[in-house]
């Protein structure tokens, strides 16, 4: 029996590939890629040049684009480490080829994610005021607001899904070393950090991934939870909600599960994954993307259920504006996408295919981001008194930044793919091993020595 | 450093090295086995498996609970700020920073102490040759006793189909 001579060099050859060839079309979709995030910038630049109100923000609602991309990326960040951490405890074979594509779907969301309350704020220069540090103004930043709770949540979470990508990027670091030559040798050596391979090194590395994946559940869990927080802590109408916490979990699982399957799709199709990125996680992440897509349905009927049988005036007033008043159209496209379209078409077998799992996915995100702005928006713009209400109209600044933003995680997608593995190799070769052939004797003889011996 | 090691495709061929050289007198700490990926199912691979980590990770909680308690508290007391007729150390919305801290010292620890632990990062100069990442399994001892080369050499060569190297 010949396990890795015939199996997994073939293997590691074909997903380092790509690190050692590019195409022309890499080049055009980094270039175009980088115009449109060049784009964002200069709208950015533009806001702090002329000030805040280039935007649409204003009295009452000082929460909109930006809030609800903060909302809606912290949100595609579940994705990765919580999907990945999940399959990884319970030892879900399927996982091997999905792990990295998930994790680093995290660490780029998050990193987007953080930076919209910074243009949020206007003036970002400013924002070291949020960190808590003795200053000359003698204030701390106050532990009992939600916006510092976000600081300490968002944080532990981006540098735990930093060191819960990296730390099994190692050994795939050292192979891509021992393949390379001149200073893309060094490079990766540097990035390997001398890693052999010892059996030390190896028990190690799984002891500290399954820390790691057992720590990071709740902060996952906490982090959009927190994010909740800013909103439910308040007594605006149909936020100031006990559900708010898991209807907040359950959507951020659900768009992250939808950016899984679009980004494992294109992987799939850009770097001739086919061998390694089957049918099947596609069918089974198309299962857990039902499943969400239920869960959404169901806290959406019990969110609404409880503010309408509850009748107060001024929830009634935003309840009203998203069912049948001028956020309708919005409300209705939202349960179009989250429910009416993924629901029938990952509920049957034959349309729970890869197509079929990425059309459900796009939707997916469309109604999950519509879902963000009907949480910020028409409750800010009626809020208790009728005096106060007031709408709101996003302006090109403030589009063009969020288009961007879709562009930096393509862009930062891309560049990932082209440096690292995009799949762990070492992870996928472990789930390839055969059972072990030696005879009963051998077995006897090596497990005597091994209690005997020092 | 010398050293001399085996490069073998099948890992019961490597396991079967493994015996061959505790059987030549070699002692478990001074066998080498590298691989480009963990071989759970052999005896091999399961040296060096008893770890502090789950303790230390533990204690890195501990520790990043009682900095998060530290930070909370006294910075309330010291700088008290009235909000909503809260107290000014307002333990349930402290909690919060607590167990994000509390998380966070978990996971430095582990990070830390595997990179200690793993001798991580290291400059190289150990046994190694770049065969491993082609999925040979380097099985091998490092300084060996010059009367014992030889030995080893047939310990490692009697194992099964595969290379054995000497180094200098």
């Amino acid at each position: 029996m010949v396990v890795n001579r015939t199996l997994n060099k073939p293997l590691a050859d074909d997903l380092v590939r790509p690190l050692f060839h590019t195409t022309v079309w890499f080049y055009g979709l980094v270039f175009a890629l980088a115009t449109v995030v060049a784009c964002g910038a200069a709208a950015w630049g533009t806001q702090m040049w002329f000030g805040i109100g280039v935007s649409g923000l204003g009295w009452p609602v000082f929460w909109g684009f930006y809030l609800t991309n903060f909302v809606f990326w912290i949100g595609i960040s579940h994705a990765g480490t919580l999907i990945s951490a999940i399959l990884r405890l319970v030892n879900a074979t399927w996982r091997r080829p999905v792990t990295r594509c998930a994790e680093v779907i995290t660490v780029f969301a998050l990193m987007i994610g953080a930076m919209f309350p910074l243009i949020h704020l206007g003036r970002p220069w400013l924002a070291f005021w949020l960190m808590p540090y003795p200053s000359a103004r003698e204030i701390w930043p106050n532990f009992r607001s939600p916006l510092v709770w976000d600081f300490f949540a968002i944080n532990t979470y981006l540098i735990g899904s930093l060191l819960f990508l990296t730390l099994p990027m190692i050994p795939d670091m050292a192979l891509v070393r021992d393949r390379s030559t001149g200073l893309r040798k060094r490079i990766y050596g540097a990035l390997a950090l001398g890693w052999r391979g010892t059996t030390k090194q190896w028990h190690r590395l799984e002891s500290a991934m399954q820390i790691m994946a057992i720590a990071i559940l709740p902060v996952a869990i906490s982090v959009h939870t927190i994010v909740s927080f800013d909103f439910s802590m308040a007594p605006v109408p149909m936020w100031h909600s006990t559900i708010f916490g898991p209807y907040f979990v359950a959507g951020a699982i659900f768009s992250g599960i939808a950016a899984l399957i679009i980004a494992m799709a294109v992987l799939r199709r850009v770097l001739n994954l086919e061998a390694y990125l089957h049918p099947v996680h596609f069918e089974n992440l198309g299962k857990l993307l039902l499943l969400m897509s239920l869960l959404w349905v169901y806290f959406v009927f019990a969110e609404r259920l409880t503010v309408w049988y509850g009748n107060e005036p001024s929830e009634m007033a935003v309840f009203w504006a998203t069912q049948r008043g001028s956020y309708a159209p919005l409300f209705w496209t939202m349960v179009t996408c989250n429910f009416l379209i993924p629901f029938p078409i990952l509920a049957f077998r034959k349309t729970r295919t890869i197509p079929g799992a990425v059309i459900a996915s796009v939707t997916v995100l469309v109604g999950m981001w519509l879902e963000r702005y009907l949480i910020i928006v028409p409750s800010l713009g009626h809020k208790a008194l009728p005096y106060s209400w007031g709408t709101y109209s996003p302006q090109p600044v403030e589009i063009v930044i969020m288009i961007s933003t879709f562009a930096a995680m393509a862009l930062l997608y891309t560049l990932f793919s082209k440096f690292v593995p995009i799949i762990s190799i070492w992870e996928l070769k472990v789930g390839d091993h055969p059972k072990p052939k030696l005879t009963p004797g051998e077995l006897d003889e090596a497990a005597g020595l091994w209690r005997v011996r020092p | 450093m010398t050293s001399i090691y085996g490069l073998y495709s099948d890992p019961n061929i490597a396991q079967r090295a493994v015996n061959g050289l505790r059987a030549a007198g070699v002692a478990d700490r001074e066998i080498e086995v590298i691989s480009s990926e963990p071989f759970e199912e052999y005896e091999f691979s399961h040296r060096d498996s008893a770890t502090w980590l789950y303790w230390i990770a533990g204690g890195g909680g501990l520790l990043g609970f009682v900095s998060a308690y530290l930070l909370t508290s006294t910075t309330q007391q010291l700088w008290p700020i009235n909000t909503a007729g809260m107290p000014i150390v307002s333990g349930i919305p402290n909690a919060i920073v607590i167990f994000e801290m509390t998380m966070l010292g978990a996971m430095l620890a582990t990070v830390i102490t595997l990179f200690v632990s793993a001798k991580l990062p290291s400059r190289g100069g150990k046994m190694y040759d770049t065969e491993v990442s082609d999925g040979y399994i380097l099985v091998g001892v490092e300084d060996p006793a010059e009367h014992l080369v030889d030995t080893l050499q047939q310990a490692l060569e009697a194992a099964g189909e595969g290379r054995v190297k000497r180094s200098a």
